[in-house]
């Protein structure tokens, strides 16, 4: 596969097939923490979505050109996340100054990012992914751009229906016991069961 | 060998320094200038960010403030003595407001008659879309609590009689309850009043007792007592004028269905 498709191919399945949240268990908290309505959701998720994306472009060349040449494979971990939080602190610094208002709508979300698993596990994935044995293959510039977008709009994805339905869980008559945190839980196992129909079992 | 140890250092100090100064020179020349104003006014504000006074939170008002967008009565949160040193920040008169908490204007609760038997979503708000709620009386507590769940500081319970209960000591008059309930039940009234008509039912006499023990059935004998004529009925609902109350109480004791409350 090449050009369009496979980075179709791509995205269709970072959002669904291995969404973020109901596959790969990544992003849990903002996930449990900020999913109690729907507006919060997503702008949580476009914050999200953002910064995975332009973690996946920093990142790449890091890897590429410092990283790999150096033999520093293993460092990954401490430069991503080195690289991931300065990068999210200045563009804050930066839309704070010159447009207040996006940076109003981002709220506390994109502080909150800067620390969040699932950039991380964008980033890492993507030199898992996109490079055999030390060296990229095809188009893997791009095609890390296009899984860390995937990543954020599966997580978006997960955050809107997690909303969605928490919005009416409020209404529902649950036991004392599993108010509030306890039945979301069980809502999100829920989900990611249903998830799983996207990639189906393998015995 | 020594390259091992050497390069990676190297390289995390060389990326740690890079980003660092860039990050510094950021900061350097985009600045924010949070204007020092509004920074001491938003230190005198209670912080809750309960958005009663229409603002995004605190630190939205401080702003409308510096900018005489707002008036500091807007926050029912603060006391007095925040508010006269705000006053004193931003350069005008202070004006000191009364103090004011919310009250609930139903009596009936288990006293009042169900007219069906409700089995739906457990708030107010929903049962009072079919037939205007399950109790006889159309002006009534449905008693679910959707004002409980609004209050953020805590101050309503609801008690085994069906009914909300206002804690005074708590209430800092936000207004949530007053917007939440969908039967208008709640009143900001000012704090140094003690007595309150506990009944908002515009229903005449005899429909009252039919569909509540506890209800006003404007037989006009508080306003007969009340020496100073600061309580009246209209519309078959006895009514307080809290300008001209005294306190003295006569209504209270001569009220036949102990509508009128004490607190």
């Amino acid at each position: 596969m090449n050009g369009m498709s496979a980075y179709l191919t791509i995205f269709i399945s970072t959002v669904f097939v291995n969404n973020f949240i109901l596959s790969r268990f990544l992003g849990l908290c903002p996930f449990i923490g900020v999913s109690k309505q729907i507006k919060p959701a997503l702008s949580m998720g476009i914050a999200v979505t953002f910064v995975t994306t332009m973690a996946a472009l920093i990142t790449w060349p890091i890897y590429n050109f410092i990283l790999i040449p150096y033999g520093l494979e293993y460092l990954r971990t401490i430069v991503f996340i080195l690289v991931i939080a300065s990068f999210v602190q200045f563009v804050e610094i930066v839309i704070q100054k010159k447009t207040p208002s996006l940076y109003k709508a981002f709220g506390i979300y994109l502080a909150l990012i800067t620390t969040n698993c699932a950039v991380l596990g964008v980033t890492v994935l993507n030199t898992d992914t996109f490079f055999v044995s030390g060296a990229a293959v095809a188009g893997s510039f791009i095609k890390s751009v296009v899984q860390g977008f995937g990543a954020g709009a599966g997580f978006t994805l997960a955050m809107i229906l997690m909303a969605g339905i928490r919005e009416r869980l409020e209404f529902a008559d649950v036991p004392g016991c599993f108010k509030d945190i306890p039945i979301t839980f069980i809502v999100a196992s829920l989900m990611s069961l249903a998830f799983l129909g996207f990639s189906g079992f393998k015995i | 060998m020594i390259s091992n140890i050497v390069t990676p250092l190297l390289v995390m100090t060389g990326l740690g320094l890079f980003f660092g100064v860039v990050l510094a020179y950021a900061l350097k020349i985009l600045k924010i200038e949070v204007n020092p104003t509004v920074f001491k006014i938003l230190s005198k504000l209670p912080g809750s960010n309960c958005g009663a006074c229409g603002k995004a939170g605190c630190a939205g008002f401080a702003e409308a403030l510096k900018n005489k967008e707002a008036m500091l009565s807007a926050c029912l949160v603060s006391n007095d003595e925040a508010r006269r040193s705000i006053a004193e920040i931003l350069g005008v008169e202070f004006n000191p407001k009364i103090r004011t908490t919310a009250v609930s204007l139903c009596n009936g609760g288990k006293n009042a008659k169900d007219k069906y038997a409700y089995n739906g979503i457990k708030s107010c708000k929903a049962a009072s879309l079919v037939f205007g709620g399950q109790k006889e009386c159309g002006f009534g507590c449905l008693g679910f609590g959707d004002c409980a769940r609004v209050c953020p500081f805590g101050a309503i319970k609801m008690t085994s009689g069906g009914l909300p209960e206002v804690d005074a000591a708590k209430c800092t008059a936000c207004g949530n309850c007053v917007r939440a309930c969908p039967k208008n039940l709640f009143e900001l009234i000012p704090i140094e009043r003690k007595y309150y008509v506990k009944c908002s039912s515009m229903d005449t006499g005899n429909i009252v007792i039919k569909a509540c023990k506890s209800g006003c059935i404007a037989c006009m004998k508080c306003e007969k007592v009340c020496p100073v004529g600061a309580i009246k009925v209209e519309s078959n609902l006895s009514r307080i004028n809290y300008l001209k109350c005294q306190d003295m109480g006569k209504c209270f004791e001569v009220c036949p269905t102990k509508v009128i409350a004490r607190r």
